[in-house]
């Protein structure tokens, strides 16, 4: 008791100075809000912040994709005959925003054959913003728990498993544009398939669920989830494959490997054959004969 | 040695347009005149053949020391065993070629000479005694005598000459009309490639696109037996289909080909009709499917028909239809051979 008295006459005297309705009035509020976020029901909030996510995602987008999306999301068509500005965005759904703008495609530098993979524009609060939004114009993909593309789950076995299939689907389904060990490659008019190595396996997974671009799309009905897990599970495992035998020159296969083979190895062929032939230093002496 | 005459090609008989320069006097070296320069060469060239004796010790090392598999990473990433065998050996023959080049060119005499050239034909003496040695021996060995011995002979070196023209048998039997035909049947269903499950109309969004292989390769052949070794790679690389759902008002069928397609789902050969690569190199926006070997590029959309590159026919279009449990069947095999021409269509 003694104690008590001794520290709420110690706190007493400073209950005078102009500090000290601030502090107190800080404390209050501090408590008021701890209070509210600990006993309030978690579902209205989740709700209001769901909404509030929507409205913050509508801001960004009529600021930085309406030009072209149109301000509800519509598509704008161009005045040339089946050309269009930008595609509808209507039931794309969010795992299509959080591909093409999580990867600095989205929004577009210059209008071109293939928007470029660059740094991303957005934070990934306001991907998350935008995403939320373009998904509540139509239904369309969510975003991939990281749990749908994990093999972290699996035994040692059934992730050996899970690979080998992963890499015939890949080499069935995905080689004949991304090349065979996910390098990419060209495509008509100036198009391109990206290198899909080094990619986050997330976006690998809402390239084939929303087909950007030009890409065909690979739906769940089409590639089931254990199917694109698989997949991305093999792209992983190239990922740790070691190169046994040195450079593998960007996996192109026989282009760049030829490519190397004339420029260095044939270069390096001629080179020796003009040093044979060349003339050798003459001296303006003459052999003192024995 | 003592004059330039000697390097003089002879000079040949009758009247020539212009006289005969000859050839320059010989230039000497600095190794050949100067006893310094000369030991120096002499000295490089030991010195490159010891660095390649060095670098093949360092391979005999290596071989021992680096154990194949366990250190794939060791040296900048790659194999040492790789790395020090590969860098050993090629350290060797590049120290050996060039020391054999420079010995060559600052060491070696190195004066012209001059060779003149020979008729090709033998002397007009020998041609004459050669003939008439052949006719002797003719004479001699009295063919002509003996038409029984001469008879039976050229009877049996023409069964030898038949022999190797019999085995031109093993090349057939000729492929009939196989070419014209696929394992793909009325009612066989269309799977997926790899995992070989069935495919419902609803599985499919617009813009898929799936690799196809027919029912039959997983569950056997049309007398049931399962398919296998070249048969099932003969009836793989030639049932190959690539499945692909558009709008259904984007499909503009040709004449006969209006039920074709299911729900804006449509089956393509997947063999290009150029030299048969496969190919699934499609844009979802255009439809249009490029071969990777040599741009042949067809629009699914307008029954496979070649828009840009070499192929010369379009792509076969199997027509699909839906069975009693929803999943996609053929309608038929392919009305007309898959993959490149060959000489019997035209």
């Amino acid at each position: 008791m003694r104690l008590l008295n001794r520290s709420a006459g110690r706190l007493s005297r400073y209950r005078r100075r102009p500090i000290a309705g601030l502090a107190v009035l800080m404390f209050g509020l501090l408590l008021t809000g701890s209070l509210y976020a600990a006993f309030s029901p978690a579902q209205a909030g989740q709700a209001e912040s769901d909404e509030a996510l929507v409205a913050k995602g509508r801001d960004i987008f009529i600021v930085g994709c309406s030009t072209c999306h149109g301000l509800n999301g519509e598509g704008i068509n161009s005045s040339r005959d089946g050309k269009i500005l930008g595609p509808s965005l209507i039931g794309v759904g969010a795992a299509a925003v959080d591909f093409q703008v999580g990867t600095g495609r989205m929004p577009l530098a210059q209008p071109g054959s293939q928007a470029q993979r660059k740094p991303p524009v957005y934070t990934p609060d306001e991907v998350e913003a935008l995403a939320a939004y373009v998904a509540s114009l139509g239904v369309g993909p969510a975003i991939p728990d990281e749990s749908d593309y994990s093999i972290a789950g699996l035994s040692e076995q059934e992730r050996e498993e899970a690979i080998v299939r992963g890499g015939q689907i890949f080499l069935t389904n995905c080689t004949a544009c991304h090349n065979f060990e996910g390098s990419g490659g060209a495509m008509p008019r100036g198009g391109y398939a990206p290198k899909i190595r080094g990619v986050d396996p997330k976006y690998i997974y809402e390239a084939m669920l929303t087909g950007p671009q030009a890409m065909d799309t690979f739906s769940n009905g089409n590639l089931s989830p254990e199917e694109k897990r698989d997949v991305i599970a093999y792209l992983q495992s190239l990922e740790d494959q070691p190169s046994y035998s040195g450079f593998g020159l960007g996996g192109m296969g026989p282009v760049s490997e030829g490519l190397f083979a004339w420029l260095f190895g044939i270069g390096l062929c001629v080179a020796f054959a003009v040093w044979i032939a060349a003339h050798t230093t003459r001296s303006s002496k003459s052999k003192v004969e024995a | 040695m003592s004059t330039t005459q000697e390097h003089l090609p002879a000079v040949p008989e009758g009247d020539e347009p212009i006289p005969n320069p000859g050839l320059p006097a010989h230039q000497w070296r600095p190794t050949d005149v100067d006893t310094r320069a000369e030991k120096r060469a002499e000295r490089q060239v030991a010195a490159l053949f010891g660095v390649a004796t060095l670098a093949l010790v360092g391979f005999f090392v290596s071989y021992f020391v680096f154990q194949v598999g366990d250190n794939w990473d060791t040296i900048a990433g790659f194999g040492a065993s790789n790395v020090m065998l590969g860098g050993t050996l090629a350290i060797a023959f590049i120290c050996i070629g060039v020391g054999l080049i420079h010995w060559a060119r600052k060491l070696m005499t190195d004066h012209e000479i001059v060779e003149l050239r020979h008729p090709a034909s033998s002397s007009e003496k020998d041609r004459t005694e050669t003939v008439g040695m052949v006719m002797q021996g003719i004479d001699d060995s009295g063919i002509a005598r003996r038409p029984l011995v001469r008879n039976s002979l050229l009877g049996a070196l023409g069964l030898v000459g038949l022999a190797p023209i019999l085995m031109l048998r093993d090349l057939g039997p000729l492929p009939g009309d196989k070419l014209y035909h696929t394992i793909w049947k009325p009612g066989m269903r269309v799977v997926r490639d790899v995992v070989y499950t069935p495919i419902k109309v609803s599985d499919l969004e617009i813009g898929d696109l799936v690799n196809c292989e027919p029912e039959a390769l997983a569950n056997g052949g049309p007398d049931g037996e399962p398919l296998e070794g070249v048969e099932l790679q003969i009836a793989k690389s030639k049932g190959a289909v690539i499945l692909l759902r558009m709008e259904p008002d984007d499909i503009t069928p040709w004449k006969g080909r209006e039920n074709w397609s299911v729900q804006g789902i449509v089956a393509f050969s997947k063999i290009c009709t150029h030299v048969g690569c496969p190919i699934s190199l499609n844009e979802r926006t255009t439809h249009h499917l490029l071969c990777p070997c040599h741009q042949s590029t067809f629009d699914l959309a307008d029954n496979g028909k070649v828009i840009f590159g070499p192929a010369a026919r379009p792509l076969p279009q199997l027509p699909i239809e839906v069975d009693d449990e929803g999943y996609l069947v053929a309608q038929s095999d392919f009305t007309e051979p898959v993959g490149p021409s060959f000489w019997e269509r035209g």
